[in-house]
């Protein structure tokens, strides 16, 4: 009697795994597929955006190819430096915003706090880019918004609404035992130390949440970029490169190589996170334990 | 309701403006004039010269230009730019006309400024008055070094806070504020308003409010849909995001990583360009079309309407906003459900808990307790979700000409249509503040209400 309950519990569970795994794999199926299909689609041979058939009837890697040597009418290697120097100085800023935000809201007692926190919330609520004008006027009364400086423009403009967005990463802290802390208060840290030898390193997954989404912002944001930017071809961002080869004019020569420039300005997420991944295995449960 | 709830002081101190004017000494007095001078005689040279400094380089700026762009303000300018007929160079000068624009931003600068220097004055009383007491009472002063030290420490927040609160109001208060005085001017193509422009009060909010005129009435039915909108794209991502995170996280199911990372993977094509992706594909003669006659589900010369017919235009964008959004979502929601002490679950099982009341016990409160801000402020991103209606359907279909917002329109695609395409910057100001007003009051009290916001220790 004890047996064939126990069998029917296991069989019971592997019906439960199957079908768990089947629903997961179709699901996976899904958001797989699109990314695919633009892979394949960077490798096509035929032009245009029209296709009858899924797989390409023939493969060339001449997309990649024109993508860097065709500068004459959309320059992609200088936008793609552009894109990269733009988006790891505002991520590395914007980083360190949010973290010392988040602790300080999270560990430390003090009069502003309440109203910053509810100063950020009023904030956040008008549309983000309500004030893009604004701001525009702003970087030119500063003398920023010709030349080079327009780099610098775009990076200030990414990282300057950083430390609004603390949320997550001060939902994280809250949940760290106040108990490590005050160990370490009477070991004599001071509140720097605990900030960099302890809350920092048992946060690795929240970190590695702000590094990701404060990369990914500038590196796909277009909307910024294009009202910044304007005219000033020499410093486009590959977002509105991508933009513009899918304009009319350009679609039908140009729609092989926006899938190849696509799949380049993918390859470094892509990079970001299969190298992270392996730090949300675990987080930090039982950070107290030992 | 917390918001209105008379707030009590956690953090009295001793050292306050009132108290500085009534019992400091004449050099305390003196350093509401001039500041730093109390610091200076009371052992504390560097810091009060550097409060001498600041003062000076105020009194400074507001001599050479912050007086002048204040007497401004009101008037906003009114000399127009004129053509003037040189004859010794035979050339047509023009004359500087006065800019409204600039006008207007250099005043809220300087008030912005001025604001933030009556505060700085009164931390300075407050520890000229500090310094003072604690010279007269024998005890120790701190000196330079020690009072930079105390920022690693017990005012580490000064050190860390500050940085980013000068970006905050550099880049996102002022221009706010700006704008936000932009929606009382007739700044717009309008009558021609684009360099001089006139202060107008609330008469753009009337016209907006005015249901008879056209863009009163695209404006409740863009506001309707945008609501609609904002709520189905939160939870279902929300919903959908958590049970895939949970169903990863489960015991029996293996190979989590490579689920996890099949998810993700889509995170790494940016979001904008699978946007424009998939609007290629679902046009009329795009690849799902084409491959739906092939397979003739639909007839030969028929086309699903995706983002011609409104209704499915609607239906579409919550559609893809879920493949969109759900790896984010399980991002997010993998982190906090790790996060989950073990000890609860060992406790349940032990008590011979089954799944479901797992989940609803212990998994749903906590989720519930980390991710209430994270909720919110996904609602009030969706209710400004620009990117996804932007590049997916551009607002359209259009049903009504007349109209400037097309039927997939939200506020801020329409806002976004009304000032750079059609510059009319006063009117999306006002679009851009109602935006807010009507998210403010919402979220404001769910957020205060809100466990996770009255306390924060409870996990």
């Amino acid at each position: 009697m004890k047996e064939t309950k126990q069998v029917s519990a296991k069989r019971r569970r592997f019906v439960n795994n199957t079908i768990v795994h089947v629903v997961l794999a179709v699901l996976a199926v899904i958001w797989v597929f699109p990314i695919l299909w633009v892979v394949l689609t960077s490798f096509r041979a035929e032009k245009g955006s029209y296709v009858s058939t899924f797989l390409p009837k023939s493969y060339t890697i001449a997309n990649y190819v024109r993508l860097f040597t065709d500068t004459t009418i959309l320059n992609f290697p200088r936008m793609f430096a552009n894109t990269l120097f733009i988006a790891v100085c505002s991520c590395i800023l914007s980083t360190f915003y949010v973290l010392a935000v988040s602790y300080c809201l999270s560990r430390i007692k003090f009069k502003m706090r309440k109203p910053y926190m509810n100063m950020a919330m009023v904030l956040g609520l008008f549309p983000g880019f309500m004030s893009m004008v604004a701001v525009y006027f702003i970087l030119k009364a500063l003398g920023l918004s010709e030349g080079g400086l327009i780099r610098l423009a775009l990076i200030l403009c990414y990282s300057g609404g950083a430390g609004l967005g603390f949320q997550i990463a001060k939902g994280f802290f809250d949940t760290i035992p106040r108990a490590i802390d005050e160990a370490a208060i009477i070991d004599g840290c001071t509140k720097w130390q605990i900030f960099y030898k302890i809350t920092l390193p048992l946060s690795k997954p929240v970190i590695i949440y702000t590094i990701l989404t404060s990369f990914i912002g500038p590196w796909v944001d277009f909307i910024f970029a294009k009202v910044i930017c304007r005219a000033n071809a020499d410093y486009y961002t590959v977002a509105i490169g991508l933009w513009r080869m899918l304009e009319k004019e350009y679609i039908d020569s140009w729609y092989t190589c926006f899938a190849a420039g696509a799949v380049l300005i993918s390859i470094p997420i892509a990079i970001l996170f299969m190298f992270l991944q392996r730090f949300y295995v675990d987080g930090m449960s039982g950070a107290v334990k030992g | 309701m917390g918001l209105f709830k008379k707030r009590v002081n956690d953090f009295p101190t001793p050292y306050t403006v009132s108290a500085a004017a009534a019992k400091g000494g004449f050099e305390t007095k003196l350093s509401m004039v001039v500041m730093g001078y109390g610091n200076i005689v009371h052992k504390q040279a560097v810091k009060g010269i550097l409060y001498l400094l600041t003062e000076i380089a105020y009194l400074v700026f507001m001599f050479a230009r912050g007086f002048h762009c204040l007497a401004m303000l009101p008037s906003l300018g009114s000399v127009e730019q004129e053509e003037v007929w040189n004859e010794a160079l035979q050339i047509y000068e023009y004359t500087k006309g006065d800019n409204s624009i600039l006008i207007l931003l250099y005043g809220v600068a300087t008030i912005l400024l001025t604001l933030l220097m009556i505060w700085f004055w009164k931390e300075t009383v407050q520890s000229a008055y500090m310094a003072e007491c604690l010279d007269k009472e024998g005890r120790h002063v701190n000196t330079f070094g020690e009072d930079l030290h105390t920022l690693l420490n017990e005012k580490i927040q000064r050190l860390l806070m500050t940085p980013a609160l000068i970006f905050i109001f550099g880049f996102t208060v002022l221009p706010l504020i700006f704008m936000i005085c932009m929606a009382f001017t007739n700044y717009s193509k309008i009558g021609n308003h684009l360099v001089l422009f006139d202060w107008v009060g609330l008469e753009n909010f009337k016209t907006l409010f005015d249901s008879s005129s056209i863009l009163g009435s695209t404006f409740w039915s863009v506001l309707g849909w945008t609501l609609v909108w904002a709520f189905f794209a939160t939870f279902t991502n929300y919903i959908f995001g958590m049970i895939l995170a949970i169903v990863i996280n489960r015991e029996g199911t293996r190979f989590k990583s490579f689920w996890r990372f099949c998810f993700v993977l889509s995170c790494a094509v940016p979001s904008f360009v699978s946007l424009l992706i998939m609007r290629t594909m679902l046009q009329p003669n795009g690849a799902v079309n084409v491959l739906l006659r092939n397979a003739g589900l639909i007839a030969s010369d028929a086309a699903l309407p995706f983002f011609t017919d409104p209704l499915w235009a609607r239906v579409t964008v919550i559609v893809i906003n879920i493949w969109v959004g759900v790896p984010y979502t399980l991002l997010q929601l993998t982190g906090v459900l790790q996060n989950i002490p073990g000890e609860l679950y060992e406790a349940a099982r032990v008590d011979g808990a089954n799944p479901v009341q797992i989940f609803t016990k212990i998994t749903l409160p906590y989720m519930l307790f980390i991710t209430t801000p994270y909720l919110i402020s996904t609602f009030t991103g969706n209710v400004n979700n620009f990117n996804i209606i932007y590049l997916l359907s551009g607002g359209d279909p259009v049903t009504d000409l007349a109209s400037t917002a097309g039927k997939t329109d939200l506020l801020v695609t329409w806002l976004y249509k009304l000032t750079i395409d059609k510059q009319y910057y006063n009117i999306g100001a006002v679009i851009g503040i109602l935006t807010f007003v009507i998210l403010a009051v919402g979220a404001l009290l769910t957020y205060q209400n809100s466990k996770s916001y009255k306390d924060e220790e409870a996990f």
